[in-house]
Parts: structure tokens; sequence; C-alpha cells
């Protein structure tokens, strides 16, 4: 194809992507960069049907004055990205001089919601991605060899974990495992502990929120799998069955590197999505144990009276850069393989 | 049963049908559009100001949400404004007039506030900002049967009483939890700490200004008796709020609950729960600390505004249909939906709580521009010292250092 043909040919998909993801995210780091100004307060005498009390309000209209002169706000440059929200570099340093021994600085930088929420946000994806990809391709294999009329309900039954909406499912999850519902209350008999609570426990907290990212996630590197399957030549596997290939050795040497590729295009949507981990975190009210960054843009934003723009701009960037950074191993393989085999 | 129904339905028809001519709603054909929150007493307001006044205006819209309080500043800043009105509490008050989204009302009281109260006009300045209509604040929950049990004289009425009486329910064999709160991760644990601390007499804020003063001995001893309620709360208590504690209760599984008025009349009522715990159910006032006389609590008012980006005769219409609904004959059909601050309201035992507490001289919920956001980070700094990973002086420096980079950025310090 003709370069220019190409070009016209992207250019609808191209310019929707200008407008709809580029120009956000400059706007997104513009907005990082800027503060509000500073409210004009005053104190006031309010009443109230318990009686009065001296306190403060705001003076909306000299406030009203200074945003009208700088819509934008006040510039604060990249402040926001070094304060306590986020890579809070001050009070790591102090933390560093001030810690006897690295277990001791390790704690205290858990301390900040930025590395709180990075730490589960990476253990998190590190875990459920290669588990998905497994267990997926598994899941396929086994589909696949079975007779002809189990295929269609089986595949059905399989998918659905990824039909069903992440909150609705989490949250019919999160009652099963309430100490009175069937999972929650048969783990408190299993283990004859009556105060045995998934939900109160850091650590069975992470481990809850994995097995459902798992088990959300499967059908699809499944599916995928599946359909990589019917594309196996059959040649191939006949040769190798002949030079007296057992089943495992031919599903090693034939069947997986065949679909090498897929599971490299697997990981990365798996990697981006699993990084964006948000919804289970509100269906299963984690928050106490387990937050993601995905989490901490939404708690920056949702309280409507103080929205904290800035913040969760800053944070928005950050999470780009983090996936950024998650995908280039997997990139610059692609990369590389694509350019031997153009050598080849 | 259906005579009843057919008796009742009758008079409320007869009711409404009277009150539509005697109601002065104002300037005709205009539009009236309310935002509210979701729960019983507000539903009777608006149902009251929409019989009176619908008929007279143009178009009147209702939008009942908890999750009003997200929505009501981006759906009042244009002008015109998406709603007319809205019904709000002390807290989501400061959050309009933060951004100037609400108007004074003196020359609208004077003209159709006849029948209101004095002390339900809520006036910031000498101006009048809002009109409030109910009372509401946290106060206890006990189950008698239960402290009979576990041989507990009368009812607990400090915090040590309290934790005494738990004590004994669970040495009894009784119940392993039998403490119930709303300590639900965010606005609910924070609002917790808020009552505790000011029993214990606390301050939020430096005198006249926005800096955060809760990192001192009253805030570490507040936290200290947190944490020993919390251990005889329910394991999952970090994920439950309001709807999750009120089922607990109703099921049967606590004893001692702190919990929100607005709930008496749901528990009290005779559905959801067995006779068992209903007739057991007392509400008494907020407790204080050994020796003090504050109740831990934080009284709320739930009232009225006006948007101030509306023409002056929809806000006018507005307002005389609202105040219309305020009648003593509205409150004697709802009476057990609220504390109502409206002649004609009959306190029952779902009042108790609220009563005791607000006459022991609780405080309001603090209506500093500022405080919201030392609300949200004391309900996410809290937290890690509830799960027994952190001291009380580090929780509350958290706190402030949150408080402040937030206070900072959004222009208040």
């Amino acid at each position: 194809m003709k370069h220019s043909t190409f070009l016209l040919f992207i250019l609808p998909s191209l310019s929707v992507m200008f407008l709809f993801i580029a120009i956000p995210i400059v706007s997104v780091f513009i907005q990082s960069l800027h503060i509000e100004h500073k409210q004009v307060i005053i104190v006031s005498e309010n009443c109230d049907p318990f009686g009065c009390e001296t306190t403060t309000s705001v003076d909306t209209e000299a406030s009203a004055k200074l945003k009208e002169k700088a819509p934008l706000g006040k510039f604060n440059g990249f402040k926001t990205y070094s304060n306590r929200m986020h890579f809070a570099f001050d009070e790591i340093g102090e933390a560093w001089n001030s810690s006897d021994s690295f277990i001791v600085f390790v704690k205290k930088i858990y301390n900040y919601p930025l590395y709180r929420a990075l730490s589960f946000t990476l253990t998190y994806t590190f875990v459920v991605t290669p588990f998905v990809l497994f267990l997926g391709f598994l899941v396929a294999l086994g589909v696949n060899n079975l007779p002809k009329l189990l295929k269609g309900p089986t595949i059905f039954a399989s998918l659905l974990p990824m039909i069903v909406t992440p909150l609705v499912g989490s949250l019919i999850l999160f009652w099963m495992v309430d100490g009175d519902g069937v999972i929650g209350a048969t783990l408190q008999k299993l283990f004859n502990d009556n105060s045995l609570s998934l939900k109160a426990s850091p650590v069975l907290t992470w481990v809850m929120l994995m097995v459902y990212g798992i088990w959300h996630l499967m059908p699809f590197s499944f599916i995928v799998f599946y359909a990589g399957l019917q594309t196996v030549p059959h040649e191939t596997i006949e040769a190798a069955t002949i030079d007296g290939a057992s089943k495992f050795q031919r599903t090693r040497h034939v069947v997986i590197p065949h679909l090498m590729p897929l599971a490299i295009f697997i990981t990365l949507i798996l990697l981006m999505d699993n990084f964006r981990v948000f919804e289970p975190i509100i269906s299963f009210r984690a928050e106490a144990h387990a937050t993601s960054i995905s989490w901490l843009i939404w708690n920056h934003l949702r309280e409507s009276a103080y929205p904290l723009y800035n913040a969760a701009g800053a944070t928005s960037m950050i999470t780009i850069f983090c996936v950024g950074i998650l995908l280039l191993p997997v990139l610059i393989r692609t990369w590389r393989d694509f350019n031997e085999k153009n050598k080849g | 049963m259906f005579l009843k129904k057919l008796i009742l339905g009758g008079l409320t028809a007869l009711f409404f049908s009277s009150s539509l001519f005697a109601a002065d709603c104002g300037p005709n054909g205009q539009s009236i559009r309310i935002l509210a929150s979701d729960f019983p007493a507000i539903h009777a307001i608006a149902n009251s100001a929409e019989s009176n006044c619908a008929g007279s205006a143009s178009e009147f819209t209702r939008n009942h949400t908890t999750e009003a309080r997200q929505i009501m500043n981006a759906a009042q800043t244009p002008d015109p404004a998406e709603y007319t009105s809205v019904i709000v509490a002390n807290s989501t008050l400061v959050q309009l007039m933060n951004d100037g989204l609400v108007r004074p009302l003196n020359d609208l009281v004077e003209k159709y506030g006849g029948n209101l109260k004095s002390n339900q006009l809520i006036t910031i300045d000498g101006k009048i900002m809002a009109i409030a209509f109910m009372a509401n604040s946290q106060h206890m929950y006990y189950r008698t049967d239960i402290l009979d049990k576990a041989g507990v004289d009368g009812m607990p009425a400090t915090y040590d009483e309290i934790i005494s009486a738990a004590e004994k329910i669970r040495s009894a064999g009784i119940m392993e939890h039998p403490l119930v709160m709303n300590l639900k991760v965010g606005w609910n644990v924070g609002e917790v700490f808020n009552t505790i601390y000011l029993a214990h007499g606390g301050e939020f804020f430096k005198q006249g200004s926005a800096e955060a003063s809760i990192n001192n001995a009253k805030g570490i001893a507040a936290l200290e008796t947190m944490k020993a309620l919390v251990e005889y709360a329910h394991p999952d208590h970090l994920t439950q709020a309001s709807d999750d504690t009120q089922g607990l209760w109703e099921a049967g599984q606590a004893a001692i609950g702190f919990m929100w008025g607005s709930r008496g009349g749901v528990i009290l009522d005779n559905e959801g729960s067995s006779a068992e715990v209903t007739s057991n159910t007392v509400l008494s006032a907020a407790p204080t600390v050994t020796g003090g006389s504050i109740p831990g609590a934080t009284l709320w008012w739930d009232g009225i505004t006006i948007a101030t980006n509306v023409s002056d005769s929809e806000a006018e219409a507005t307002f005389a249909a609202l105040v219309s609904g305020m009648t003593s004959e509205m409150v004697a059909a709802n009476n057990d939906d609220a504390i109502w601050l409206i002649d004609g309201f009959k306190p029952g035992p779902a009042a108790a709580g609220v009563s005791a507490t607000a006459q022991g001289g609780a405080k309001s919920y603090p209506m500093f521009a500022q405080m919201g956001l030392l609300h949200n980070a004391l309900g996410a700094e809290l937290v890690d010292f509830l799960k027994g990973a952190e001291s009380a002086e580090q929780a509350l420096s958290d706190v402030e250092a949150v408080y402040e980079t937030a206070a900072k950025d959004a222009g208040y310090l």
C-alpha cells in the first residue's frame, strides 16, 4: 500500500484519537500544574436551631474576582507531583534519614497514599496477569478437546464471568463472603472461628481481590487462546505425532510457539487493564486494606465540594507514565521480533 | 384493613384538596425543580409542597437521590441552574455557599414565612440562608433485655460505661461483638471521630484560621476511646455504614448501637425485624466522657435553600411551595419520620435519642468553610490506627499533613 493511501485510510481514526485522547491528556497535564486561588475567608456568626457559633465562610465575591483574572487557577509547577499526596519527596528524604533499618523505612513509605496504592496495584498486576494467562490457556485446551456437542454450552458458561458487569459481579461476591453469606459462613464453620472475616484482614482482602480479578478476566484470555487454537496447523501436529511426540510434547513444542504472538497481545492488554484496577475495590469496600492508582484519582475527585483537579490530574499523568514503563519490555520485544523477521 | 385504608385515603384526599385552595403558592406558571436526598422525611415535605402547588406551577419536578451531595455544585453552577431548590443539611449548605450557589431568603421569609418559627431560620451574619425543618444526630441504641441478662444496671451514659457493658455482654457469652457503629472507611469513620472528639471538648481549627489543630491530648484521648469501642464492634466494621448497622440491629445481632436518629423510626416499626428486637430497643442520648457533660454527637438539621442562578419569580414560587408544605398537618401525617422542627410535632419513642442528645448540649456539625477537607482527611487516615498499624500520634499527624496538602491545593491555606 502506498504511504499516502495508508495515511488517508487511518486519517479518521487518527483525528478522533487526537481530539478525544491527545488533547484531553494535554489538558489534564496543564490542570495538574495549577492549584486553586486563595479563598478569601471571613469569620462569620452562624445560627441554627441548636444555637449560634463563630465559624468561617468564603467571601464568594472576592474569590470570584480572583478566579475571573486567571480561570485555570494559580500556577504551581510540579509541586503537586512532589507533594505528600504523590511522590512525597521531602517526606521520603526525612524518612530515609530518620530510619535505622530498611524495614522501618519501607514501613514509613507505605504510609504515603501513592506508594500504598502502587504496592497493591503492582502486586495485583503481577499476580493476576500470569494466572489469567496460564489458566485461560488451560481452559482453552480443555474446551478444545471436548466433544463437539458440549463445546457450545461450555464456551458460553466459561464466558459468564466476563459478561457479568464488574461492579455487579464483585458486589455479589461481597455479599457471599460476608460473615452471614454463603462463603463467609462456610469458612467460619470450616475453621471453627466465628470472628474470621475476609473483609477485616488485609491479607485476605488482597487475596479476595486477586481471586476475583482472575475469575473475572480469565474468559478473555480463554477466548483469545481458543480462537488461536483453531489456527494451529494440522500438518505440523500430525508430523509431530508420527515422529512420536507425546501430547505434552506437542503442546509444548508446536502449540505454544504458535500461540506466542497471541500470548504477547493478551499480556499487553492484561497489564494495561490490571494496572487500572478499580471497581472491585469499591464494591468490596476494600479501601481500608487496598487502594489502587485509579481509586486515588476517583478519591481526589469525588468530594464535589472540594474536587482536587490538580491532584487527580497528576495521578492520571503518573498512571500513564507507569503503564508506559510496564509495557516497555513487551513492546521492545515485539519491535525486535519484527526487525528480525524483516531481516530474514 | 381495607376499611382503614379507605378512610385514610379519603382523609388525605380531603386534606390535600383543602390545602390546595388554602396554600399561597406565589407567582403562577413558574417552574419548580427540587434536588434532594432520599429519605422519608424529605419525601414528606416535597410531597406536601407538590400537592399544594404543582397545580399553579408550569412544571414541578423532583430528583431524590442519595448522591445529591456529589452532584449539587455541578448542577447549580450554570445560569440558569438545574434546580431552583436544593434541600441541604449543615455540611451541604457550606458546600453550596462556598461557591455562592444559594441566595439570602430574608425578603421571601418576610412575605411567605408567617408560619415559620425563629429557630428554623439558619442565619449566617444575619442573612437567612436556609429554612430547617428537621433535626438529626447520632445517639445510642440499647437492647434492654440483653443489658439485663448481662447484669448491666441501667443504661450506660458514658464511653467507659459502654465499654464495660460491652465487656459484660461478651464475657457472659451472649454476643462476641455486641456493638455496632458506622465505621465505613471515608466519611463515616471520620464522623465517628468528630463526635468523640467533640465529647472530649476538642476544637477542629486554630481560632480564626484554617489551620487544623487536632493533634493534641484531646485528639489522642478521642482516638483511644474509639479504639476501645471498636474492640467490641463487628469484625467487618470498616465496611459498615448506616444500612449495614441497621441490618445487624434488626437481625438481633447487636445490643449497643451508635447510629443515626433518622434510623429510629425505621428500626422501631414492625417491618424487617422481630418483636423481640423492637420491643426491647430503647433510644437514648449520645454518651459523654466520664466526668464530662458534652454528648458525643454532631447535631444536624435538614432544610431548604433557593438557588442563586434562577429568576426571582422562580425563586419566589419555589420558596412559597416548599414553605406551604411545612404545616402541622404534614407533621401530623408523618410524625415518626423525623424529629420535626415544625409546630405540631409529638416526640415519640423514635425521637427520644435525638431530643436527649440536643438537650444535653451536643454541638452542631461544624460549619467551617474548610471542614469538609478535614473530614475527608480524617476518614482516610484514621483507618491505620484502628487496624492497629499505627500510633494515635502518627495517625493524627498524618491527618493534619493530608489536610494541609489538600487545603493548600484548594486555596484555604
